[in-house]
């Protein structure tokens, strides 16, 4: 009798376990270098938090999908004056914020008036500086007055600062976000992980996953044994190139390699002399082997540019053969200039492998050409505070990880310091247009105008790796924003 | 002695003041502003103006001292600047895994040390002694966090004995807690093993040595009894002393090893908020760490003074 109901007992434990196996996989865990450290992302720069909530958990009047186009979100459509200066919105209906309460215009007018606020926190406010009035008309429909026409702002609502917030849930949106997307929050264990979990009243498609959880993972080599023991299913941004060669040959794992808004630049200080002088810079120009770096720096990720704007994008125009790699050109250059000995100048590294690896290849061609560099390693928070306010470098690499960003090419007192009424004027232009060829012309122009000038050293564009399991469907190839999108992925087991 | 423990607990608070004095100052000298930091690039000159404001960053730095002092003996570290989370719950959060894991290391580490030093000191000379000598030169040789990688490659990678790393909080089960923090337990514990066997080893053989082992052994002690009842006692100062110092490096250098196994535990918390310029959590971490270390050396002091009654009753 014990002998039979053990062997019961067995069989039906076996059986259990076989039927749970069949089931389709519902949960995921991904992994992410670093933790946000709040989840409000209309307070921050960190792009941890968009990575978290972006998509999932907030959303806006308009997203991004996964190849960098603008589709409507919240809003469902609208409707653009002829001056350009009057955009209405007609949001959904019956969208609802995951703690119940209702999303409509008096919730975007609080978001856009919060964000453009006086003593807004927002980490991109020059994103809503030209918004005039904004006015709920009715329950769903929201009337903007721009103050100049603006042929970004459908792009600029789809950032991941401008997602809409509900008054009832802002006071505390850092550690409990209430949002309206499909996912809801569920828990964070501070330092270790964050779940959220299916919306199951969300407005549209629901997700296909019943949860997902984020792994903070930093170490490099520790990212890499977490994907290796299976530990964690998908790494988006997977810090450890070196080992890519290794999940391409294994078979239970796919590895997605795409472009990212990552312009990495050599920044040159333009207002310091000798650097004031644009022979010095296009000697700058012709002294980088921009494959040396990709190769040497990046382990052959990454895509040469000839100016600042991304390769994937159908407006960018191929400047690299202007900056192209000629050494001798670079020494005649700085002869002409008055520089035939060279000189020695400061180049100052943040933390970015991308910037150290970078940065001592980027030495040694220079001083193929006579300018000889000192480097220091600086933390984000010395590099803010030295190169970013203080202007005081002669050189730094960092990359600019916003999209469509060319116009920081027309503040005179960003951290390059170019100051050229010209380029600044057509920027003005650009915002005032709204039609896509004239936007295309402008645009075009703007990246002849800066690689002729030579502004900096325009090295490569960042590539996104993404290590994953094979079975998982939907992740993006690309990185348009900062975004863990999983609204359609899946597991196809 | 309640006049010796009364003394040293003088000291004990008179070094701790003194710590959180040096502590404010290095840190009020470190260059970077922590509202630019979190807003990144982008942002503009009155945004970051208001995050400043928003943070209390304006106050003089000896007002902040102040409030942070007195904070601290109130049980009130402050609300860190990047999570603004009471900086008290996210230390609570960071220790629950770093104490834990810093008592796991130094149990195994004297399980493994106490045994293997006694044994080579009671066998000295022969080969038995030889080879745990040799086994805790490499012991000592070996980086840690070499170690622990490859425990991760062989047990976690091949084997699948065990996760990479993580922590899965203690409410998944106390079993499941501890298996995760093992491979790190382990990894801290080898190095620390070696050190405190060949402590141990070198304090019995000189204890041997004595003159009131020569009586016990005259007496008619056997050679083991000798070293049981007479010789360990005596050898447990310096040995003590090295367990002192063990713990206080497990509690607060385990952050490569916490790197190693991404565990969320003490070292990463004061690693990240450097780097971000948080500097109410790297000073009230800093500031518990001295803590824990003071603590742990005035338990050290009772203990000796239990160990040894030549230092009690010094009237």
């Amino acid at each position: 009798m014990k002998h039979l109901s053990i062997k019961l007992a067995m069989a039906s434990a076996l059986a259990i376990t076989a039927g749970m196996a069949s089931a389709e996989t519902k949960d995921i865990t991904i992994g992410m270098q670093l933790e946000p450290p709040h989840l409000d992302p209309t307070g921050a720069a960190a792009g941890a938090i968009d990575s978290v909530v972006y998509a999932n958990i907030f959303e806006g009047l308009t997203r991004f999908d996964a190849s960098g186009a603008i589709l409507p979100a919240l809003a469902e459509s609208w409707t653009i004056s002829d001056d350009g200066l009057t955009y209405t919105f007609s949001l959904r209906a019956g969208v609802k914020f995951h703690d119940g309460t209702s999303m409509d215009s008096e919730d975007v007018k609080f978001s856009l008036d919060r964000a453009r606020a006086e003593e807004s926190t927002n980490a991109q406010k020059a994103l809503f500086t030209g918004i005039d009035t904004v006015e709920a008309v009715d329950a769903t429909t929201v009337r903007i007055t721009l103050s100049a026409p603006n042929g970004a702002f459908l792009f600029n609502l789809a950032w991941g600062d401008a997602v809409i917030v509900a008054p009832e849930s802002i006071d505390n949106a850092k550690t409990n976000p209430i949002g309206t997307g499909p996912f809801v929050f569920t828990n964070w264990v501070q330092g270790d992980n964050i779940t959220i979990t299916k919306n199951a009243d969300y407005w549209g498609t629901p997700a296909k996953l019943d949860s997902a959880t984020f792994k903070f993972i930093s170490d490099p080599v520790a990212a890499f044994a977490a994907v290796m023991a299976e530990d964690v299913d998908a790494f988006p941004g997977y810090p450890a190139p070196e080992n890519l060669p290794q999940f391409e040959a294994d078979p239970r794992f796919q590895v997605l390699v795409g472009s990212t808004e990552g312009e990495t630049i050599l920044a040159i200080n333009n207002k310091l002399p000798p650097f004031d002088d644009v022979k010095v810079r296009e000697a700058v120009a012709h002294a980088i082997d921009r494959q040396a770096i990709i190769d040497g720096a990046m382990f052959g990720l990454g895509t040469p540019i000839g100016t600042h704007f991304a390769p994937h994008n159908p407006d960018y125009v191929d400047l690299t053969a202007q900056s192209a790699y000629d050494p001798e050109l670079s020494k005649s250059l700085l002869a002409e200039a008055g520089y035939p000995d060279g000189f020695t100048t400061t180049l100052k590294l943040p933390p970015p492998s991308y910037a150290r690896r970078g940065g001592e290849i980027i030495a040694a061609q220079l001083r193929e050409v006579g300018i000889n560099v000192e480097i220091s390693n600086l933390e984000w928070a010395q590099w803010l505070e030295q190169v970013f306010r203080g202007y005081d470098f002669g050189l730094t690499i960092v990359s600019h990880t916003e999209p469509m960003d060319i116009g920081i090419y027309a503040r005179p007192d960003y951290y390059f310091q170019y100051d050229s009424a010209v380029f600044q004027a057509l920027m003005v232009g650009l915002n005032a247009a709204t039609d896509a060829d004239d936007r295309t012309e402008i645009l075009q122009a703007a990246q002849r105008m800066i690689a002729d000038d030579y502004v900096n050293g325009y090295l490569f564009q960042l590539a996104s790796t993404t290590v994953a399991n094979a079975n998982i469907v939907g992740l993006w190839q690309n990185a348009p924003t900062q975004a863990t999108d999983l609204t359609a992925v899946y597991w196809n087991d | 002695m309640l006049r010796y423990s009364l003394k040293r607990l003088l000291s004990l608070g008179v070094s701790l003041l003194a710590a959180s004095a040096v502590i404010f100052l290095a840190i009020e000298v470190v260059p970077g502003d922590p509202a630019s930091y979190m807003l990144g690039i982008n942002a503009q000159p009155d945004t970051i103006a208001a995050l400043r404001a928003e943070l209390g960053l304006n106050v003089s730095a000896f007002e902040r001292y102040i409030t942070w002092v007195t904070g601290m003996l109130t049980g009130d570290f402050g609300i860190s600047y990047t999570y603004r989370t009471p900086v008290v719950d996210m230390i609570g959060d960071r220790i629950l895994i770093s104490l834990p894991l810093a008592i796991y290391a130094l149990t195994l580490s004297t399980l493994i040390a106490f045994p293997a030093g006694i044994l080579a000191a009671s066998k000295r000379g022969s080969a038995t002694d030889v080879s745990i000598m040799g086994a805790t030169q490499l012991g000592v040789a070996i980086p840690n966090f070499w170690f622990a990688m490859l425990l991760v490659v062989f047990f976690a990678i091949n084997l699948r004995w065990f996760s990479a790393g993580g922590f899965p909080g203690w409410d998944k089960g106390f079993f499941v807690s501890m298996k995760a923090l093992t491979l790190p337990a382990i990894a801290l514990a080898l190095p620390q093993a070696s050190i405190l066997a060949r402590v141990m080893r070198s304090a019995l053989i000189d204890t041997m040595n004595e003159d009131f082992i020569r009586t016990a052994r005259a007496k008619g002690l056997t050679k083991r009894q000798a070293l049981w009842r007479h010789a360990l006692r005596n050898a447990m100062i310096p040995v003590l002393t090295i367990i002192g110092l063990q713990f206080s490096f497990l509690m607060a250098g385990a952050i490569i090893i916490e790197n190693v196994f991404f565990l969320p535990g003490l070292g990463r918390l004061v690693f990240q908020s450097i780097s971000q310029r948080d500097l109410i959590v790297v000073e009230s971490v800093v500031m518990l760490l001295v803590f824990a270390v003071v603590v742990v050396t005035f338990i050290v002091d009772i203990a000796y003074a239990a160990v040894d009654p030549r230092l009690r009753g010094r009237s």
